[in-house]
């Protein structure tokens, strides 16, 4: 078994943490694109070069690497805004609380019960660490653009797990994984420039109308 | 073939809407989409087609339940969107109409899933293309009932995918075949590893239950069937919560082929007392009766989820339960519907004595309630009756005592709304300025009357082909057991 694998998860995860500190959103797409980008290698390294491996990393860079990534862009474009302004919980503590579900997710991946070939893999603390820190994003972040980014973070990390069982997945239902995701970044896209328009912001703040 | 033509009917009828050029005539094709997907739905009901695409596509008692439960609702709620659509002539209805029939095709499609991949994508699906249709009323309102709805569904769901990966994982560690098509797992899931199983099925009926609006995690539910017009509403209370449900009985299923039916039975007891404690709590003085319904509807989810944890009688009480919640909510919806939009509020001050101006929808709304609440001779008081009953049987006399109280205070609860809102004292000058905007027409209220009438009949007599789909549907739930 080659290294590239586990630099790649290495890299996502701190990826992950570079979208937990960083404020200016262009930046954290484009990281989020990174990671998207370079975990659709994952499955040829790891299942070697079957057409079903090819497929599924080809597919995922397309949508996870390029597609995704342009509907985001073009969607702060749209709505002109450039930062996020102040998360619920400062970025430093929120690279804090990153680094201590990475070290639990480390901690807790050693303890599971796992099939002979996983034991020492990196496969599944890296994505649970991703899981981790994609719902901090989405449960600390006042954006709505951030909340979308903590979304994909945390697909990623259900992808991640998901390459261990690339076999379970017929390519049909891949693809209608990634389609349905691509086409729920873009819903939420409009949604947002609705947000805007209605609102003159994106903050999730403002959207506290309905309520007991 | 036939199973392909209940996802592909659908879709061709939004293919033709999207290319319609008229306004107007529009809304015709949902009907005219409704009608032969039910003849499909019955046709296959009866003659049972055998699996199709490598097993992925098939239909089993329990899908078979869903889907027709889906088909009629659905085609109950195109003939009033008829009626709906007309009155915003100006809005464009294009987007709406193609969302609506992709809508059925998804939901559809997961009842025959046959697959857990695949029942993923189509309940995620149905998400998306549901999203749109709560946005209908474009408004301040609508739009952030819309995003908590998007993003708290697609994260549920996306729990519910690695639910679905553990449950794969178990399967490859237990012997080494990580294959989740629905047959394979049944027959292999008393090899699969058991501590994987469990994680999968708590991440699973976490995903499905945000999907099916289970308390604590139906947030969205009171914000989206609030805002969205009278027959999503109905849609989403009535055919969406059904194929989640059926997506965690997927779950619960597996867990009783592998022996694990303790774990089950707990979480879902724990989250069906939690949805009747929530709903009898937020029911009282609910001054939106949209907002009333919702909880209303997380109160049935959480009756759902006791009859299966319970088993027995009461298995067979949910499954016929799925059946009557769906179509007394369509109901409910559609009539508040023409309330709401007879009066332009949802507000129980705003709307007093609405039986004096709108005698067909408050009359089918005060029915409604009574039915919904299980009162006899309704047939939701049957299914009730039988959970109940179950939960003695069971010798869960805690749960029934609780059962039968927190019935009776959303009973009450909800009385409290209802009654003044059909037949209080009426503001009389609401009649002139509103009845230009929204008039009662045949086609915005034959579909709550019908839907009331057959909730009625099921009451009196419930045909043998009908309960035998409930007891086949029942027995699959209760495998292992």
């Amino acid at each position: 078994m080659s290294d590239i694998p586990n630099i790649i998860m290495l890299t996502v995860i701190l990826l992950s943490f570079f979208i937990l500190g960083s404020s200016r959103l262009g930046a954290c797409i484009q990281a989020v694109a990174l990671q998207g980008a370079i975990l659709a290698l994952l499955p040829v390294f790891m299942h070697g070069m079957t057409t079903h491996s090819i497929i599924l990393g080809l597919g995922a860079f397309l949508l996870k690497g390029l597609a995704i990534p342009w509907l985001l862009l073009r969607a702060i474009k749209q709505v002109k805004i450039k930062r996020e302004i102040e998360p619920r919980i400062g970025y430093v503590p929120c690279l804090i609380l990153g680094a201590l579900a990475t070290g639990c997710a480390f901690i807790f991946g050693d303890q599971l019960p796992l099939a002979g070939e996983h034991v020492h893999s990196l496969v599944i603390p890296a994505s649970m660490a991703t899981l981790a820190m994609g719902f901090l994003l989405l449960i600390t972040r006042l954006k709505a653009i951030t909340q979308v980014i903590g979304y994909l973070i945390l697909e990623n990390g259900i992808f991640l797990f998901g390459i261990l069982l690339a076999e379970a997945m017929p390519l049909m239902v891949e693809t209608g994984v990634l389609l349905d995701m691509l086409v729920a970044i873009f819903v939420m896209g409009i949604v947002m420039n609705h947000i805007n328009r209605e609102f003159s912001s994106i903050n999730t703040e403002k959207l506290c109308l309905l309520r007991e | 073939m036939i199973l392909y033509a209940i996802i592909l009917v659908p879709i061709i009828g939004a293919f033709i809407a999207a290319i319609f050029p008229n306004e107007r005539l529009r809304p015709w094709i949902v009907p005219f989409t409704a009608i032969p997907h039910l003849a499909l739905v019955l046709y296959a009901l009866a003659n049972r087609p055998p699996a199709v695409a490598h097993g992925m596509l098939g239909l089993d008692a329990l899908g078979a339940l869903i889907l027709f439960v889906v088909s009629v609702l659905f085609l109950a709620n195109s003939i009033y969107t008829i009626g709906y659509l007309t009155c915003h002539e100006s809005w464009g209805n294009r987007t709406f109409i193609v969302c609506l029939l992709s809508f059925l095709s998804a939901m559809s499609m997961a009842t025959v899933a046959r697959h857990l991949g695949l029942l993923w994508v189509a309940v995620e699906a149905t998400t998306l293309v549901s999203a749109p249709l709560i946005y209908y009323n474009h408004s301040r309102f609508s739009i952030e009932a819309t995003w908590k709805y998007l993003l708290l569904c697609s994260v549920g769901i996306a729990l519910a995918m690695l639910g679905i990966l553990f449950v794969g994982y178990a399967g490859l560690m237990g012997n080494g075949v990580a294959d989740i098509s629905m047959d394979s797992l049944l027959s292999t899931a008393s090899t699969c590893s058991k501590p994987w199983l469990r994680a999968g099925f708590v991440f699973l009926l976490v995903g499905f239950g945000t999907k099916m609006g289970l308390a604590p995690l139906h947030t969205w539910k009171p914000d989206a069937y609030g805002e969205a017009p009278g027959m999503v509403g109905g849609l989403l209370a009535g055919g969406l919560t059904s194929v989640a449900f059926l997506a965690i009985l997927r779950a619960v299923q597996i867990m009783g082929a592998a022996g694990e039916q303790m774990l089950c039975r707990q979480a879902l007891m724990g989250l069906g007392v939690t949805s009747l404690l929530v709903a009898a709590i937020f029911v009282i003085q609910q001054r939106d009766i949209k907002r009333m319904l919702a909880y209303s509807s997380v109160e049935h989810m959480g009756i759902l989820a006791i009859g299966v944890s319970v088993g027995g009688l009461a298995t067979y009480g949910a499954m016929f339960h799925v059946l009557n919640n769906a179509f007394t909510k369509g109901a409910l919806f559609l009539s508040a519907g023409n309330i709401h939009r007879f009066y332009g509020s949802k507000h129980r001050c705003e709307i007093l004595g609405s039986m004096g101006s709108l005698p067909f929808s408050a009359g089918c709304f005060l029915i409604g309630y009574l039915a919904i609440t299980g009162s006899p001779p309704f047939a939701p008081f049957l299914s009730e009756f039988s959970i109940f009953r179950g939960i003695f049987d069971g010798g869960h006399y805690l749960l029934g005592g609780a059962f039968i109280i927190l019935l009776a205070i959303i009973f009450i609860g909800m009385g409290s709304t209802v009654l003044p809102v059909t037949l209080g004292p009426s503001y009389e000058e609401h009649k002139e300025a509103s009845t230009q905007y929204f008039r009662e027409t045949t086609l915005t209220i034959v579909s709550p009357i019908l839907l009331l009438v057959v909730v009625l009949f099921l009451g009196i007599y419930l045909p043998a082909p009908l309960k035998n789909m409930f007891m086949q549907a029942a027995a699959l739930v209760e495998v292992g057991r």
